[in-house]
């Protein structure tokens, strides 16, 4: 059978490069990075090559790289330790409604702290607007978070604008960039924000190893205490090939973006354009140009995501869905359901995401395999029978 | 996928009994799309058994497979036993769900007992209407 792995957005598998760069500084070079010895050097000086990678990469200095185990880690310490660092000006952050929930929940510990939070509404496309966002700053606002793309429908946020409006106001503007680092060009002096988080499992690095970048001069107070790693800012011994791993992706990520994203978007619009032509009552989410290279999402009316992601991964398809039956809290995803998509139609949510060794060969076999799976599903649901009684009644 | 057991795969990727049928003696719903299930459950009803049943069914793979096994469960039963079909047998028959996939067997339970209920309270009126007819 035909294995088509179509969840880049879950992960990415790590590069072979990138593999091979690891692989020193877990038998040869595996040296402490704060050992004064020449084991030490070896490990601190490939560190400080991969912080000088990174930072390459989103337009930073390597100085305001702060690495992390995650992108989760990322955002928890910089919404949880900028609010921190900045409460005795005020205790008010605003979050977009369609945020990851590493960040959400993030809020959601802070307001149990005394912290107020703001989530800003989103368009029906996903679109965070500035003007949104100018309106809910407030004297105390100390720290705004809004996601640079998000992952489930793709979109692509104004940071740039939003960062505009949130300077003039005094705060600290944070952008989980997870989704996009390392998949869209990234300079966060021209995008102008504060703060920004990364992940290296998404650009074909190692899962465990993230980053935070932090413009020089912004205080955080530290998400781990302990030793001098870092700064001070993320005590804990490195991971020191999870860094190296980063670093080589990100080189990788810098110099092979252009030519992966006309890959990406290439199978994107294709399947795109094409799905719904061959299933009817099919949408795509998300925005039609302001939208990740390799990110197709869709809802699929009158059957649930769970069913058909299963049904696709028995002919070899993976993907993702944001139905309520893949959520542990058995909710439809926040993200659609702040777009306005009713939930019946929100829990049909299916994401396909292209990567590196996708082919249109797998979009081809996509569009094969879904119309008899999405049938099955749809002979066998009520909601459908009962849409169908409808039509014909209302044909009468 | 690891999350199911082979015994909720099997019903899922075949369930059994699915479609609707017309003229159903008892019809049973439970669940709305948005909390993700929903299932209709159809009975025939034979001298006291069941003697048909079908669903529809709009949910996870664990709904179907659910559907699909008390469907299984229903068949030829009499009304006293099918009504006995708890979501605690269901899921044993299935050999385990996941944690957070309880819920659906108790959708499934629910519909057929719900549509036995309907088949009952048809019955009673049937019954009462024709004693009014021979006054």
């Amino acid at each position: 059978m035909r294995e088509v792995y179509l969840d880049y957005v879950a992960t990415t598998p790590v590069l072979p490069e990138v593999l091979e760069a690891m692989l020193p500084y877990f038998r040869d070079a595996y040296g402490n990075v704060q050992s004064l010895h020449d084991w030490g050097d070896k490990a601190r000086e490939a560190v400080e090559e991969a912080r000088g990678k990174v930072a390459d990469l989103i337009g930073g200095e390597a100085e305001e790289i702060i690495f992390t185990a995650s992108g989760t880690e990322s955002n928890n310490s910089a919404i949880k330790g900028l609010a921190m660092a900045q409460q005795s000006k005020g205790k008010h952050i605003v979050v977009s409604a369609i945020e990851h929930f590493s960040v959400l929940h993030s809020a959601k510990t802070l307001e149990k702290l005394g912290f107020e939070v703001t989530e800003v509404p989103v368009d029906k496309h996903g679109i965070v607007d500035p003007d949104k966002v100018a309106r809910s700053l407030r004297k105390d606002t100390v720290l705004v978070s809004i996601t640079h793309a998000n992952n489930e429908v793709g979109t692509i946020e104004p940071i740039k604008e939003i960062a505009g409006v949130v300077k003039e106001s005094g705060a600290i503007f944070h952008t989980d960039a997870v989704a996009t680092a390392g998949t869209i060009p990234i300079d966060v002096r021209g995008l102008g924000v504060d703060a920004l988080s990364l992940a290296g499992n998404q650009f074909y690095g190692p899962k465990g190893a993230g980053a935070l970048w932090l413009k020089k001069g912004v205080r955080i107070i530290p998400f781990l205490d302990g030793g001098v790693q870092e700064e001070g800012r993320r005590a804990g011994t490195e991971d020191v090939p999870a860094i190296v791993g980063l670093g080589k992706a990100a080189e990788l990520a810098k110099t092979g973006m252009g030519a992966r994203a006309k890959h990406l978007s290439t199978l994107r619009d294709r399947l795109i354009a094409e799905l719904p032509n061959r299933i009817e009552h099919v949408t795509v989410t998300g925005h039609p140009t302001r939208r990740l290279p390799g990110h197709a999402s869709f809802c699929v009316e009158f059957i649930e995501g769970e069913a058909m992601l299963m049904l696709l991964n028995s002919q070899g398809i993976a993907v993702s869905s944001g139905s309520a039956c893949t959520s542990r809290a058995l909710k439809a995803s926040h993200v659609l359901i702040a777009m306005g998509i009713p939930h019946e139609i929100a829990q049909g949510s299916l994401l396909f995401s292209f990567g590196l060794d996708s082919t249109v060969g797998d979009v081809d076999y996509v569009l094969e395999t879904m119309p008899p799976i999405v049938d099955k599903l749809r002979q066998m649901s009520p909601l459908y029978a009962k849409f169908l009684k409808e039509q014909k009644g209302g044909k009468k | 996928m690891p999350v199911y057991n082979e015994k909720v795969m099997e019903h899922f990727m075949s369930p059994r009994n699915v479609g609707e049928i017309e003229n159903a003696d008892g019809v049973g719903e439970v669940g709305n799309p948005v909390c993700g299930d929903m299932m209709t459950f159809y009975i025939k009803v034979n001298d006291n058994h069941i003697s048909d049943v079908k669903y529809k069914t709009f949910g996870c793979g664990a709904a179907i497979a659910v559907s699909s096994m008390v469907s299984e469960m229903a068949m030829g039963k009499t009304l006293e036993e099918a009504k006995k079909i708890t979501p605690a047998l269901v899921a044993k028959e299935l050999k385990g769900l996941p944690k957070n996939k309880y819920h659906c067997s108790n959708l499934g339970a629910q519909a057929l007992n719900k549509a036995i209920d309907n088949y009952l309270k048809k019955q009673g009126k049937a019954a009462k209407s024709q004693k009014g007819g021979k006054k």
